[in-house]
């Protein structure tokens, strides 16, 4: 049976990895909304995060050229995406290291399992990657008796806090210092009872928790921000060490890749090494970043393995409006912007892919239906657009999606409803006078009855005026 | 089709193919309007911007142009004087102080590099505009392992290795060699997004300025 369909554009499948949340937006939001140390912990970190990326960005007076030319080089790699990443495995292959390809969440959690178990390791470290969470991979290992440790701050933070990540970069921005200390005296193990909530304290309990394991796994799992067509070069952006650990120490490296992180040309790289740091972190450049091209005898991992992985990318690489949310560098500067995302938190949107880019990524990896009210979850500002170093157009997508997802049959009758009476003028007068008597019938704003209420949960009604323009006009 | 075995590779790429539609003649073409490679460098803002990012930085006179290695050895010898050290088998003659305990990395185990107190290298290429130090693993660097664990790591550079921006390192940088672009010691900004010097890599990064290399 998949054999006739080998070769059509798929979604991710069902049943794993983190695309698909428990309930939809509104829902889910609406717990976030509750939270006032989620919404004062959030509204500390993004307004901190715009005041640093900002000034930053101030500071190119090309960065406009620059995001022009970032969008002209992720559209480029889309439109030639299967020969470069043909060229990408000769890259990475001719330099010692092996190449595999993905399908679905499925087989790469199978190959990395598979890959692992052939080292002999029951246990891996790993750096931050959307790719990974994205597919599950952590649960997929720990079901084959692999141990899969996160070396990232934040994402420690999230699996010793049995929690869920809710930003892109910060996966832990939804907790402040005074929980985190709770988190580490709680999991931890032999931490100092005596720690402070000091940031710089937690992040030196941090350092002495892992430096053992970063120096006895033999084994090391990352994702990848860069990977260079041309000459097979991998890059890894990161900030405390952590990254360099995994992709030095080992004897393995594994790197999941989602496909369309290639990109054509080594010199593509000196406008997203100027682009990313300054929208993500609000930094001029991140304290490491680390570029290795397949094995290099006697320096770092001795094997490489590079996963590249499709798992819907190739369903939203259909949509020829949709495809530029596969520009994502996973900068988060659009999250750091959202009134939406600000107040409802990440955990709401359901997915490891939170906030606008979120909004419209997640829904076209699963499948609109999958997914339908993300769309929905934005206020179609703009600010999002305005932020994105690669310039998606997060807006248009969200109209587009809106037209994609199922509308309920409520409101298509009610829209084939109004198109009759606003046909027929005598209809229409006579349904702006029924409309005026509803301002006996209530107070201002009141909702409107069932099936209709669902509109006017978030939205007050428009009150009618007391005299129509046409009758207005028709005293003149 | 029939008989054939479907593997990822073939069906990733057959579905990226439909996805895509006709296949485009070129590469497009990239509007690269942005400032080009090729800007003079400016040694002072390479200095302040490595110091915004809590690095320390030594610069050394006109008056150490003649013994260039003299003044590296001061640097050392004030950093980590008494203290134990491992340095690249390509580090120039000269350099280390008699006050340091120095280890030569001719393929140490983790276990030894992580158990001393600094590291002592030179760099590839500096860029003055983000205040990033990039080492390409020559001689006089080594392997990745000795500057990622000691805590202390003091780099040596000359100015004639300082560049404007970041499009001037990636020219000059070679990409079949591991390269590491560091900018200021290890941080995170992963608690409430406030910027804290020292996680996992060294907590100490000192950068030692020299004069150009003579010609000859």
């Amino acid at each position: 049976m998949s054999r006739t369909f080998l070769g059509m554009p798929a979604t991710a499948p069902r049943g794993v990895g983190h695309l698909r949340g428990d309930e939809p937006f509104p829902a889910a939001a609406r717990r976030g909304l509750a939270d006032p140390q989620l919404r004062r912990n959030l509204g500390h970190a993004t307004t901190t995060i715009r005041a640093k990326s900002g000034a930053v960005i101030r500071e190119l007076p090309d960065w406009e050229q620059l995001r022009a030319a970032g969008s002209a080089i992720k559209a480029d790699v889309l439109a030639r995406l299967p020969e470069l990443l043909e060229q990408l495995e000769a890259a990475v292959t001719a330099a010692g290291g092996t190449v595999h390809w993905a399908a679905d969440a499925v087989a790469a959690n199978r190959i990395v399992t598979d890959l692992v178990a052939a080292t002999g390791s029951d246990r891996v470290i790993k750096v931050k990657s959307m790719a990974t969470q994205e597919i599950g991979l952590n649960e997929a290992l720990e079901a084959a008796g692999i141990t899969a440790v996160e070396t990232d701050l934040a994402e420690l933070i999230v699996q010793l806090g049995e929690d869920r990540p809710s930003h892109i970069l910060v996966p832990a921005i939804h907790r402040n210092r005074a929980e985190i200390r709770e988190i580490f005296l709680r999991a931890m193990p032999g931490v100092d009872p005596g720690l402070t909530d000091d940031p710089a304290a937690l992040a030196a309990a941090a350092r002495r928790y892992l430096r053992q394991t970063f120096l006895t796994t033999p084994v090391a799992v990352s994702g990848a921000n860069f990977a260079v067509a041309e000459t097979g070069t991998l890059a890894v952006v990161e900030s405390e060490g952590n990254g360099r650990m995994c992709v030095t120490l080992p004897e393995t490296l594994i790197t999941v890749m989602g496909v369309e992180k290639v990109v054509p040309t080594w010199r593509d790289l000196e406008v997203f090494l100027q682009l990313l740091p300054r929208a993500s972190t609000g930094e001029r450049m991140n304290p490491y970043t680390s570029m290795w091209t397949g094995v290099t005898p006697g320096d770092g991992p001795q094997a490489f393995h590079l996963v590249l992985l499709d798992n819907g990318r190739s369903a939203v690489l259909a949509d020829e409006v949709g495809r530029q949310a596969l520009h994502c560098i996973r900068c988060s500067a659009c999250l750091n912007v959202c009134p939406v995302y600000e107040r409802a938190g990440g955990h709401a949107y359901g997915s490891v892919y939170p906030g606008p880019i979120g909004a419209v990524l997640s829904p076209q990896l699963t499948g609109v239906a999958d997914n339908a009210s993300l769309p929905y979850a934005s206020t179609l500002c703009g600010a999002c657009y305005d932020a994105c170093p690669v310039k998606i157009n997060i807006p248009e997508l969200l109209v587009h999606l809106r037209d994609r997802a199922p509308h309920p049959r409520a409101e298509a009758a009610a829209m084939a409803a109004a198109a009759y009476v606003m046909d027929r003028p005598a209809l229409y007068a006579a349904a702006q006078r029924g409309a005026r008597l509803s301002r006996l019938a209530g107070r201002r704003g009141r909702g409107l009855p069932p099936p209709l209420s669902g509109w006017t949960i978030g939205r007050d009604l428009p009150q009618p005026p007391p005299r129509t323009f046409r009758e207005w006009w028709a005293r003149r | 089709m029939v008989g054939t075995p479907v593997n990822g590779r073939d069906e990733v790429l057959a579905r990226l193919r439909a996805a895509r539609g006709a296949a485009p003649a070129a590469p497009a073409e990239v509007p690269r309007a942005y400032r080009p490679a090729g800007a003079a460098a400016d040694v002072d803002l390479l200095v302040r911007r490595l110091t915004d990012y809590r690095a320390t930085v030594h610069r050394c006179d006109a008056d150490a142009a003649a013994q260039p290695a003299d003044a590296v050895a001061r640097v050392v010898d004030a950093v980590l004087g008494g203290r134990r050290v491992v340095v690249p088998p390509g580090l120039p003659a000269g350099w280390l102080p008699g006050t340091v305990d120095a280890v030569t990395d001719d393929g140490l185990t983790a276990g030894q590099i992580a158990a001393v107190d600094g590291v002592v290298t030179a760099a590839a290429v500096a860029v003055a505009e983000t205040g990033t130090v990039v080492l390409d693993g020559a001689p006089d660097q080594g392997r990745r392992i000795i500057t990622l664990l000691p805590d202390v790591h003091v780099c040596v550079l000359r100015t004639d290795q300082v560049v404007a921006g970041v499009p001037d390192a990636v020219a000059r940088l070679d990409p079949r060699r591991p390269l590491t672009w560091i900018s200021g010691p290890s941080a995170t900004s992963d608690i409430e997004l406030d910027r804290v010097e020292g996680v996992h890599g060294p907590r100490n990064l000192h950068v030692v300025l020299l004069p150009p290399a003579p010609r000859g």
